[in-house]
């Protein structure tokens, strides 16, 4: 592995990190949006340099899937989504943005504290791509403990997904990845769809998922 | 699996896989329902001629040992009693209108399609085809809980997605840091994510990873168990779907789950420089039980009383096997098998009591030995069976696990036989109260399906009076394998 293959993994593999902050502090449903394009985005270019790098032809499959269903087609749905069921006021958080944003610079501390000492130091790419990529996860993982509503509950979770298929594409020579990453693009499209099919709106009025919640099993 | 057209294990996945495309296109409800049970029924031989075929050599990507076999049988067998209770189940869905002909189609596929994920599961010899499958099955019963469209059930399928859904990625991280893990050792390739080689390197996999691994799959898989706190999607989805899907998640799902921290637990028992998962499996077991025990008691809904008591076995179950010596795996293992056979049994008794009363909740619910005697009984002896009454079987599995781990651990094993009393009381407070008294609501008669329940309830009974030399052999035997 040669120093310019290991830092321009490194740079896409931290920009996606960066973007899971971007997401973090979103509030309008557009911009939100659009920085998870981003996102899908730049998890594609990052799978396909490693496919460069590793010379494992089959995941530039996964980085194909990644540009075309998270980067364009589930933004599109979303969207529809979102102009028919008219939902273009401002999102809320639970926690303030503050807080939400330490919350997160601690998760990547731990990430890296974590993944830089349970992992063997021979192989760098690996192993800085296993650090990012469980920060992204839990950055995902916050994102979905912060949110109210069904949309930006549903982009935290492909966030975090993508976050995986971050690292699984760095562990280099790993089987199924492809196969895993169709897995949940078909996960993902149950979701959306299940937005769509339940129509959310149409029981509760809102997406806000606190509403949903007051549909509790027992105060029937 | 070399001899594919005589070979069982292939066709114990084409079979549902097979009929669950079939259903999805056959029009005719009733005829589907039969074909649904005569499938299943075949599923199940399949599953038996798996005991007395000879083991043949780990495949490439399917295997068939001693443990999963105990696994694919309980299943096999569990799922064939469930669609003959779904036959009569939805035949009164239908005729109250709750579900359609259309809806049917799409449950009748989805029932062999969930099958098909828990047998590929089980029977997978790679880590990546587990996780795959796992979230197959999972995927399949989110669709079934929100089947009957109410906002209840919107709400439970929604939690149960994104709950699952975060699990389902935790445990492919976990899995890939296994893969990581035997990277070095394994050599590159699908090697490092096969049961068999991984078990045969276990002790040359790398520690620190290994751990981090266990983790994060413990967390996902665990998940889907329902282990404190990570439970809350299930009363939910037992509450809200059709109660033979509660039958199946109760009886099945939650046992494939456990049976994958298992695998993974049995992979760093292998290895001598890991953490130990025993404590850990021993704390969480034990916090499910306390917890859901004091859960039990106020309890609206009769499903989702159940559904807590569900909760609490796979505690148990979690508690035996982190234990971890042999008598406690072997109780382990016949716990999880009595409790599928009698929870399962008795969500066919609540799917017939709330078909009778029109309503799930408790308060609705009145002397039902007076106006269904039948369904009152059964109800009260499979209560009985679960809070581990004497002579049903999971009195003797509960007492192996509590004998099993007094000299060991004392003041632990007090707390579990605490959880198991606060529960058993919890229960019994509720069912005694919908068994006798004065009947209320609705009294006329309804059409019962009693065999499924007969079959089950009599087993646990046999198992707690004469448990059979040939399950003892066989399970010592599972017990061995554990370690």
């Amino acid at each position: 592995m040669n120093t310019f293959d290991f830092d321009v993994a490194h740079l896409l593999s931290g920009s996606l990190v960066l973007a899971s902050f971007v997401l973090l502090y979103q509030d309008r449903v557009y911009a939100l949006l659009h920085v998870f394009t981003f996102h899908a985005l730049v998890l594609s270019l990052s799978v396909a340099w490693q496919a460069f790098a590793q010379g494992a032809p089959h995941l530039y499959i996964t980085a194909g899937v990644a540009l075309v269903f998270k980067a364009i087609l589930i933004p599109v749905a979303l969207r529809r989504i979102v102009v028919q069921l008219r939902i273009h006021q401002i999102l809320e958080t639970v926690g303030g943005i503050g807080p939400t944003m330490l919350a997160g610079i601690s998760l990547v501390a731990l990430s890296l504290v974590v993944t830089l000492r349970t992992t063997p130091a021979g192989d760098r790419l690996s192993r800085e791509d296993l650090a990012f990529a469980l920060a992204v996860i839990l950055l995902g993982m916050l994102m979905i403990v912060t949110r109210r509503n069904a949309i930006s509950q549903v982009i935290g979770f492909m966030s975090l997904e993508n976050g995986l298929i971050l690292a699984a594409a760095g562990a280099k020579g790993m089987p199924l990845v492809v196969e895993i990453s169709v897995a949940f693009a078909v996960l993902i499209a149950f979701i959306v769809i299940g937005i769509f099919l339940f129509r959310i709106r149409e029981r509760f009025d809102t997406v806000d998922i606190l509403v949903v919640d007051q549909f509790r099993g027992e105060r029937r | 699996m070399s001899h594919f057209p005589l070979d069982p294990t292939i066709w114990s996945l084409v079979i549902p896989a097979a009929s669950a495309l079939f259903l999805a296109f056959f029009r005719d409800w009733r005829l589907a329902a039969r074909i649904n049970v005569l499938v299943c029924f075949l599923s199940f031989c399949l599953a038996l001629s798996l005991l007395a075929v000879p083991r043949e050599a780990p495949g490439r990507y399917l295997m068939v040992d001693d443990l999963n076999v105990v696994f694919l049988v309980l299943n096999a067998f569990v799922g064939f009693t469930t669609s003959l209770f779904s036959a009569g189940y939805i035949q009164h869905e239908i005729e109250v209108g709750r579900l359609t002909p259309r809806l049917l189609r799409f449950y009748h596929a989805m029932y062999q399609f969930l099958l098909f994920g828990m047998t590929l599961a089980l029977l997978a010899n790679n880590i990546g085809v587990l996780w795959a499958s796992v979230e197959t099955a999972t995927l399949t019963t989110v669709l079934m809980v929100g089947i009957y469209r109410t906002p209840e059930a919107i709400e439970a399928s929604w939690k149960y997605m994104m709950l699952s859904s975060v699990a389902i990625a935790l445990a492919l991280f976990g899995t890939t840091l296994t893969y990581m893990a035997a990277r070095q050792t394994v050599g590159e390739g699908a090697d490092a994510m096969r049961w068999s080689s991984l078990f045969t390197h276990a002790a040359t996999l790398d520690p620190p990873l290994l751990n981090l691994a266990f983790l994060f799959v413990l967390l996902g898989y665990g998940t889907k168990v329902g282990l404190f706190p990570l439970h809350a999607w299930l009363p939910d989805a037992h509450a809200e779907g059709p109660t033979p899907i509660s039958a199946v998640l109760s009886g099945l799902l939650l046992n494939v789950a456990l049976y994958s921290v298992i695998r993974f637990k049995m992979l760093l028992a292998g290895n001598p420089n890991v953490l130990s998962p025993g404590p850990i499996l021993i704390t969480m077991g034990l916090a499910t039980v306390l917890f859901a025990a004091f859960m039990l008691y106020r309890r609206r809904d009769i499903k989702r009383l159940f559904g807590y008591s569900s909760i609490e076995h796979m505690g148990i179950i979690t508690f035996a096997f982190g234990l971890g010596n042999p008598l406690a795996n072997f109780a382990g293992l016949l716990h999880m098998a009595l409790h599928s056979l009698t929870k399962s049994g008795i969500f066919f008794m609540v799917g017939h009591i709330s078909q009778a009363k029109g309503s799930q909740k408790i308060a609705d619910i009145r002397g039902l030995t007076e106006s269904h005697p039948f369904l009152g009984w059964g109800l009260l002896a499979g209560t009985l069976a679960i809070i581990g009454m004497p002579p049903f079987g999971i009195f003797l599995s509960e007492f192996l696990i509590v004998s099993s781990g007094f000299s060991s651990h004392p003041w632990i094993v007090l707390l579990l036989l605490l959880g198991l009393l606060v529960a058993f009381s919890g229960l019994a407070l509720r069912i005694s109260g919908m068994a006798f008294g004065k009947p209320s609501g609705r009294q006329e008669p309804i059409r019962v399906m009693p065999l499924p329940f007969l079959i089950h309830i009599l087993a646990v009974l046999t198992a707690g009076i004469v448990l059979p030399h040939a399950v003892v052999g066989w399970f010592r035997q599972t017990a061995q394998l554990l370690r």
